[in-house]
């Protein structure tokens, strides 16, 4: 640290505290403070989401749907090749992608549709299709969170025209407290001790922008498809209506 | 930027009689009201929800310094930066000298109105660099060499044959004939435009909309992607961000994200809502390298503990702007100052000094529907009227509203001389009025009147009406 920076961060705390007509905090109330930190407590949420699990998924879809997203239900990893196949040719693009170095995308029974061309890696621009691991997903608003890793780079969620990701029904919870739950329980970052990752990003839909004249147009700088291939490995959330979201109209 | 705020009397005429603003102003206004009025009503929490942001935002000023101290910890811990910057002066140096000793040419930026408090973009250009806007409205304000008139929509006061007319005069390595069919070509011209500039860029720079002292995190939301590609393809990325940004955890940031894109864009939520938190790490296959904050103050800490420290609760949504009647009339060019509206209008003046931005304060009916649409409750008109006050007492305030002040309160103070004074005014008028039952012209009060009739009182003061009442209630009582 430079010492123009240690003296701007004296000048900074200096000041407030002066505003705050206080001192630094007495030791009591800083272990509060760091109480309530590690305790981070939950706020309201919102009842929308509380839902048996077949209604967290209907709902989640709806969610997507409602953000120009769009969902295919298959039953286990080995129909996903032939899902993307399908779904590229229905879109009238190339069966090439670059997928990301996840154990579970590497696990994908390609060699049964040997027309699919796959490269594994980070996303560069000239890519038309990428395939992303989700690491979870939120019903609450539709959104799926998606923390850097070597396993899972940020370029595949950003640079390709289509984004695909594959999610495990399982792995959609109500609200976004209980996604950082899954964080905070399931990762551990080395470089920190923490569990945040370098990057976390939620995301809601395709890239859109609606900068020329309030119109909005998807496809802005990110993603202009987001299709998510969601398997149903949840026993409860198998029951669920195709599109019976409760308390979801249409867009 | 240069301040105008001075000139807003001026400005306001110009922005009324300019069409293409007022045709802007008239296809917005109705997408500013409708599209958050929609998503608060799906949402049944949402007013408790303010009030939980209100307290979290309370809070987390209350105790400014510890949190800043923990999140600076983080932020170290995950091969962050944090540079402290007391002053706009502060700011510019340590973006500056970042991007000089990486030997940054090009600087692909996300929206951020820190980045324009700071005048970043012209201070890198002094200095050789090359910024680059990523944000389709700041892109093309940018070529337009215009500030933004919105801090979410900042190219919202422009129409569609000005991006054309512009696109046409910036890329001239493109056809000059080509046609732009839909809104979208003028979108795909731009998506390829910038992707090249994405990838050649040295620094990233971003704003943020939260810091978050339990993980070191800063968050930035967006619906393009720009902010994201920003900050993850350079080798160096710079967050712009000013201190009363933070939070104490992701729990409430959670909470104010559910507020943010509702009151803001009437989304439920954004399209990209990203944490950044530290360098790349080991492993990884992409994001930057380095990893700085430049956490700017520039007046803020000498707000708190005074009657303005509730503004800093603001998430810079622009509620308070697309539900402001004066800004529905004369947009954001008018004000002057980096933020325009109410927000702005309490805001600017603890930048630029009340003798720079008293017009702003004074730009208000005090309808008071920035502050029931805040998401986090900000007493906008009481800290307007605080600016007025301290206006008054700088002897800043014009001749001669401050002579009609005080024949007002000179006659206010005396209730039987008020009384008789209204009376005779009520009557006076209402006289005026009696055949259509409205004034169209008024002695004094020509700017009133220019726009709209005065309804004419019905002949009777509120005092004497309240009396009758209340001497026909205790008849019965």
């Amino acid at each position: 640290m430079s010492a123009e920076t240690d003296a701007g961060r004296a000048t900074i705390l200096g000041a407030i505290r002066r505003h705050l007509h206080r001192g630094p905090l007495p030791e009591d109330q800083a272990a509060m403070l760091r109480a309530r930190l590690a305790a981070h407590p939950r706020h309201l949420i919102p009842a929308r989401s509380r839902l048996p699990r077949a209604g967290q998924v209907a709902l989640f879809i709806a969610n997507v749907e409602k953000e120009f997203g769009s969902v295919a239900r298959l039953p286990d990893a080995s129909a996903v090749p032939a899902a993307i196949a399908d779904y590229l040719a229905q879109q009238n693009l190339p069966s090439e992608f670059v997928v990301a170095p996840h154990p579970e995308l590497q696990a994908i029974p390609w060699a049964e549709r040997p027309l699919l061309k796959l490269r594994t890696g980070r996303a560069e621009a000239s890519d038309l299709v990428s395939l992303q691991q989700g690491f979870a997903a939120i019903a609450e608003t539709g959104t799926l969170m998606l923390p850097s890793a070597p396993e899972r780079p940020t370029t595949v969620n950003l640079l390709a025209d289509t984004a695909l990701v594959l999610l495990r029904a399982s792995r959609i919870v109500g609200a976004y407290e209980e996604a950082w739950d899954l964080l905070r329980a399931e990762r551990i970052d080395a470089m920190t001790g923490g569990f945040m990752p370098r990057n976390v990003m939620l995301v809601t839909g395709p890239s859109r922008s609606a900068d020329i004249e309030q119109t909005l147009e998807l496809g802005a700088h990110g993603p202009r498809r987001l299709h998510i291939l969601l398997l149903d490995d949840d026993e409860e959330a198998r029951a669920a209506p195709d599109a019976a979201a409760p308390g979801i109209s249409a867009p | 930027m240069l301040s105008t705020s001075p000139a807003f009397k001026e400005n306001a005429r110009k922005a009324i009689n300019d069409a293409g603003l007022q045709k802007a102003l008239a296809r917005t206004k109705p997408q500013f009201h409708g599209k958050r009025a929609k998503a608060v009503a799906g949402l049944p929490e949402f007013e408790r929800l303010r009030d939980i942001g209100r307290d979290i935002k309370n809070h987390t000023l209350a105790h400014l310094d510890f949190y800043l101290e923990t999140w600076a910890a983080n932020v170290e811990r995950a091969g962050g930066q944090v540079h402290w910057c007391a002053s706009a002066d502060d700011a510019r140096a340590a973006v500056l000298g970042i991007c000089e000793r990486v030997g940054a040419r090009t600087v692909t930026k996300g929206k951020s109105m820190i980045s324009e408090e700071l005048g970043i973009n012209e201070h890198l250009e002094q200095h050789g660099i090359t910024p680059v806007e990523t944000d389709l409205g700041e892109y093309i304000l940018q070529l337009r060499h215009e500030p933004p008139s919105h801090i979410i929509g900042p190219a919202f006061h422009l129409n569609r044959e000005d991006w054309e007319e512009s696109f046409r005069r910036a890329h001239t390595d493109l056809p000059a004939d080509r046609v732009f069919h839909e809104r979208r070509d003028i979108l795909t011209e731009a998506r390829a435009k910038l992707r090249a500039r994405f990838l050649a860029a040295d620094v990233g720079i971003t704003g943020a909309n939260f810091l978050i002292a339990e993980t070191g995190s800063s968050v930035i939301v967006t619906n393009e992607g720009n902010g994201d590609l920003t900050q993850t393809l350079p080798r160096v990325h710079i967050v712009l961000a000013s201190l009363e940004k933070m939070v104490p955890t992701l729990e409430d940031a959670t909470n104010m994200l559910r507020l943010l894109a509702r009151s803001a864009t009437g989304q439920d939520f954004s399209v990209y809502t990203t944490f950044s938190t530290g360098v790349r790490r080991e492993g990884d296959l992409d994001g930057p390298e380095e990893y700085h904050v430049v956490l700017l103050d520039n007046g803020r800490s000498a707000m708190l503990g005074t009657e303005f420290q509730d503004m800093l609760r603001c998430i810079r949504c622009a509620a308070c702007m697309n539900h402001c009647p004066v800004y529905n009339v004369v947009g954001g060019h008018a004000y002057g100052s980096v933020y325009p509206g109410p927000m702005g209008a309490v805001l600017t003046p603890t930048l630029i000094g009340v003798d720079q931005a008293g017009n702003l304060p004074n730009a208000s009916t005090f309808c008071g529907r920035c502050e029931s649409v805040c998401p986090v409750k900000i007493p906008l008109p009481k800290m307007m009227r605080h600016w007025r006050e301290r206006e008054f007492e700088r002897h800043l305030t014009p001749a001669t509203v401050r002579t009609n002040l005080a024949l007002w309160g000179f006659v206010a103070r005396r209730p039987g001389l008020y009384r008789l004074v209204t009376r005779i005014g009520a009557g006076a008028l209402g006289w005026l009025g009696r055949r259509r039952g409205r004034l169209s012209r008024l002695p004094f009060a020509g700017g009133w009147t220019a726009g709209r009739d005065l309804p004419a009182p019905e002949g009777d003061t509120f005092f004497a009406r309240y009396a009758r009442e209340q001497r026909g209630k205790g008849g019965r009582a």
